[in-house]
């Protein structure tokens, strides 16, 4: 029997040191995202998860010390098909799994629930894409975000359609998600700060793509110029159907163009389209080229959208971790709070809340074939 | 586009468009429930089914070099329609036959099973994102009293209406029409009569899933795009539209599809009006549903629905 426990002691040692190699080896650090990997936005989720791979690839290949040991990234991918409630509870699970950082949510409606629980698990959460102005809002020393928020964004919109476009009847239509209201709402509000005139205000759901009816509305409303807060795939049958009721109004929208399937999806309806995306075109960054390229060669398809963002929300957070040393929250918070890196969107540098401190926000116009940048606004 | 009537026009126009998408889903619905008693919950899926295939069988056409157009939709529809066709018949030779003796709730469950199975199928096929309708026909603008409509969606309505009147005239005029009443009034007394049951019930699913496949196409060609979620609300309005109309009756079915268009335009365009802005357009689906609950509450059987007392 004795001989029989010393044997067990043996291995039990022999284990544990085993385990304790491989963990001087290599310190697994791992990052977390969550964003919609399903539904209809599913590719703008997708387009996220890229950019935290190919930074996450970066860091691996440059094997990064992170308190003298070599650190070893490691994406933990969660799918919060934009639903808030889902949101939370893949929030919990990124929480569980013990992520140093979190890139996402990439919606509003879910960064802001999901929020709470990794300021309570002291997780930081950079969202490369959650726009909402509540976001930075909250007081949570750990939030922030890579994009101009739509309280700017909102106020752009509204000062072009007034002073640049000289729209006199606008028809202000949102999707009715958090993101789609808030900044539709702010539009309205610099709108009427700038004398123009909100003639219709009304709102459709995140499913439908059939908006006849308020488009009628707005027709017999004698719109000049329709602005609505929403994604890709219900701002194209918007268009097209603007076209079909014969309503000869300007189009601009706030969601997630330009991009490339816009065109396919609005077909000749998408001419004359304008569109605000936030930060500066990539093609215009010294680094845009190459990230372009980098994605493409990688997942065959480039930028949708928020790629770039979550690719400098990912390095941001690295680079805080080298310089403090550790992969401790608590330890490199200061540092990301207080660091500035030259990403791919330009500057990556957070003011006390957490939102960049010079955001640039760009409106484009679709014309022959393709999209035109018409101005880039900055605060 | 001055006067109210131009624009109460233009709604309702824009809810019959709507409506016959509605309405020949509900067909569908209506038929197979008319035959044995069975809400195929699978149907929706089966629409979805039709508008992915036809997607896919048109960029197959184009990748093919052949110029874009009528013939090559039609091409692409007949696609679809034998892709939904098959579907249909394997659902149901294979998972509703052998339980048509089982309690009802059995099948029924099956039936959403399957429509759960579909749609992450679809998924797997086509991918998670919508994929975009190629604009293979012109859109243009046709006037109609002051309204606008597109020649794509005149189409639509149209060709609903001569599949409607041809579907009548197939279930009151022929001989599978003859049987189809027949085995709806007694499956086992139209076995006797040496009605073969099984071909019946097959075509009854093959004709219901052929409409599907071409409404599933109008939709995805009026909104010029379609994914695998698209069957499931689709699928349950029209189911609601067919309940609506009284279920198991055809003309049940497409009045109850056009009802529940119109409402549905009608409500999202009126109703931020009359109530001052409380409830927008985003509340058209409910609008729908109540008009759907308070028809059942005062007609059971639905508008056109008769009493069936043999029929729990």
């Amino acid at each position: 029997m004795k001989k029989n426990i010393g044997g067990r002691t043996a291995l039990a040692t022999a284990v544990t040191l085993f385990m304790a190699m491989g963990i001087a080896q290599a310190e697994v650090v791992k990052i977390g995202f969550a964003g919609p990997l399903t539904g209809p936005s599913a590719h703008q989720g997708q387009d996220v998860e890229h950019g935290i791979q190919i930074a996450i690839e970066e860091a691996n290949q440059q094997q990064l010390k992170i308190g003298g040991e070599v650190a070893e990234f490691k994406l933990v991918s969660e799918d919060d098909v934009a639903d808030p409630r889902t949101g939370t509870a893949v929030a919990q699970r990124l929480v569980d799994s013990k992520v140093a950082v979190v890139i996402g949510h990439y919606n509003s409606g879910t960064s802001i629930p999901a929020s709470k629980i990794y300021a309570a698990a002291g997780v930081p959460q950079i969202s490369p894409s959650a726009t909402n102005p509540a976001l930075t809002q909250q007081g949570i020393p750990s939030v922030f975000r890579v994009v101009n928020d739509d309280a700017t964004l909102g106020r752009y919109a509204g000062n072009y359609l007034v002073n640049k476009l000289e729209a006199k009847r606008i028809a202000i239509f949102d999707d009715r998600t958090a993101y789609g209201q808030g900044l539709a709402d702010e539009v309205t509000k610099a709108v009427k700060a700038a004398g123009g005139n909100v003639v219709v205000r009304e709102y459709t759901n995140d499913k439908s793509t059939d908006f006849n009816a308020i488009l009628t509305t707005a027709k017999a409303q004698k719109a000049d110029a329709v602005f609505f807060a929403a994604l890709d795939y219900q701002a194209a049958p918007m268009a097209k159907q603007m076209k079909n009721l014969g309503l000869k109004a300007r189009f601009m929208n706030i969601g997630n163009l330009p991009n490339e399937q816009f065109k396919q999806m609005a077909g000749s309806a998408a001419n004359g389209v304008y569109a605000w995306n936030y930060g500066t075109p990539l093609l215009d960054m010294p680094k845009g080229a190459a990230f372009e390229q980098k994605l493409k060669d990688k997942f065959g398809v480039g930028v949708v959208q928020s790629s770039p963002a979550a690719y400098d929300a990912t390095w941001a957070a690295i680079n805080a971790m080298v310089k403090a040393g550790s992969a401790d929250p608590k330890t490199y918070l200061p540092v990301l709070k207080s660091e500035s890196y030259e990403g791919v969107t330009g500057t990556i540098a957070f003011d006390d809340k957490g939102n960049l401190k010079s955001p640039a926000a760009t409106v484009f116009q679709f014309a022959d074939g393709g999209w035109k940048t018409m101005s880039v606004e900055r605060n | 586009m001055d006067g109210t009537f131009d624009i109460l026009l233009q709604q309702v126009l824009n809810g019959l468009v709507l409506g016959s998408i509605y309405a020949l889903v509900a067909l569908g619905y209506t038929m197979v429930y008319g035959i044995i008693g069975l809400i195929n919950f699978a149907h929706g899926e089966v629409v979805m089914v039709g508008a992915m295939v036809t997607i896919s069988v048109l960029s197959m056409l184009a990748g093919a070099g052949f110029a874009p157009g009528i013939v090559t939709l039609l091409l692409a529809i007949m696609a679809a329609a034998v892709v939904c066709m098959l579907l249909a018949q394997g659902m149901e030779k294979y998972a509703y036959r052998p339980l048509r003796k089982a309690p009802r709730l059995t099948p029924l469950i099956l039936a959403i099973g399957i429509s759960i199975a579909l749609q992450n199928l679809a998924m797997m096929i086509w991918g998670r994102g919508y994929k975009t309708f190629p604009e293979v026909i012109e859109t243009q603008p046709v006037e109609i009293l002051g309204a606008t409509l597109t020649n794509v969606q005149v189409s639509i309505m149209i060709i609903s209406v001569v599949i409607m009147l041809g579907l009548w005239l197939l279930v009151d005029k022929t001989r599978l029409g003859k049987a189809m009443r027949a085995t709806a009034q007694n499956q086992e007394v139209a076995g006797l009569m040496g009605i073969n049951i099984n071909r019946v019930i097959s075509a009854t699913f093959l004709i219901g899933a052929s409409l599907g496949a071409i409404a599933g196409v109008m939709r995805a060609i009026n909104y010029g795009q379609a994914d695998a979620y698209m069957g499931l609300l689709l699928g349950l309005k029209a189911f609601s539209a067919a309940v609506l109309g009284g279920i198991g009756n055809l003309f049940g079915a497409m009045a109850g599809g056009l009802l529940l268009g119109l409402i549905e335009l009608l409500a999202a365009g009126y109703a931020g009006q009359f109530t001052g802005g409380f409830l927008g357009a985003n509340y058209q689906d409910i609008f729908a549903f109540a008009v759907l609950i308070l028809v059942l509450l005062f007609r059971p059987n639905g508008l056109l629905g008769e009493r069936q007392a043999d029929r729990a």
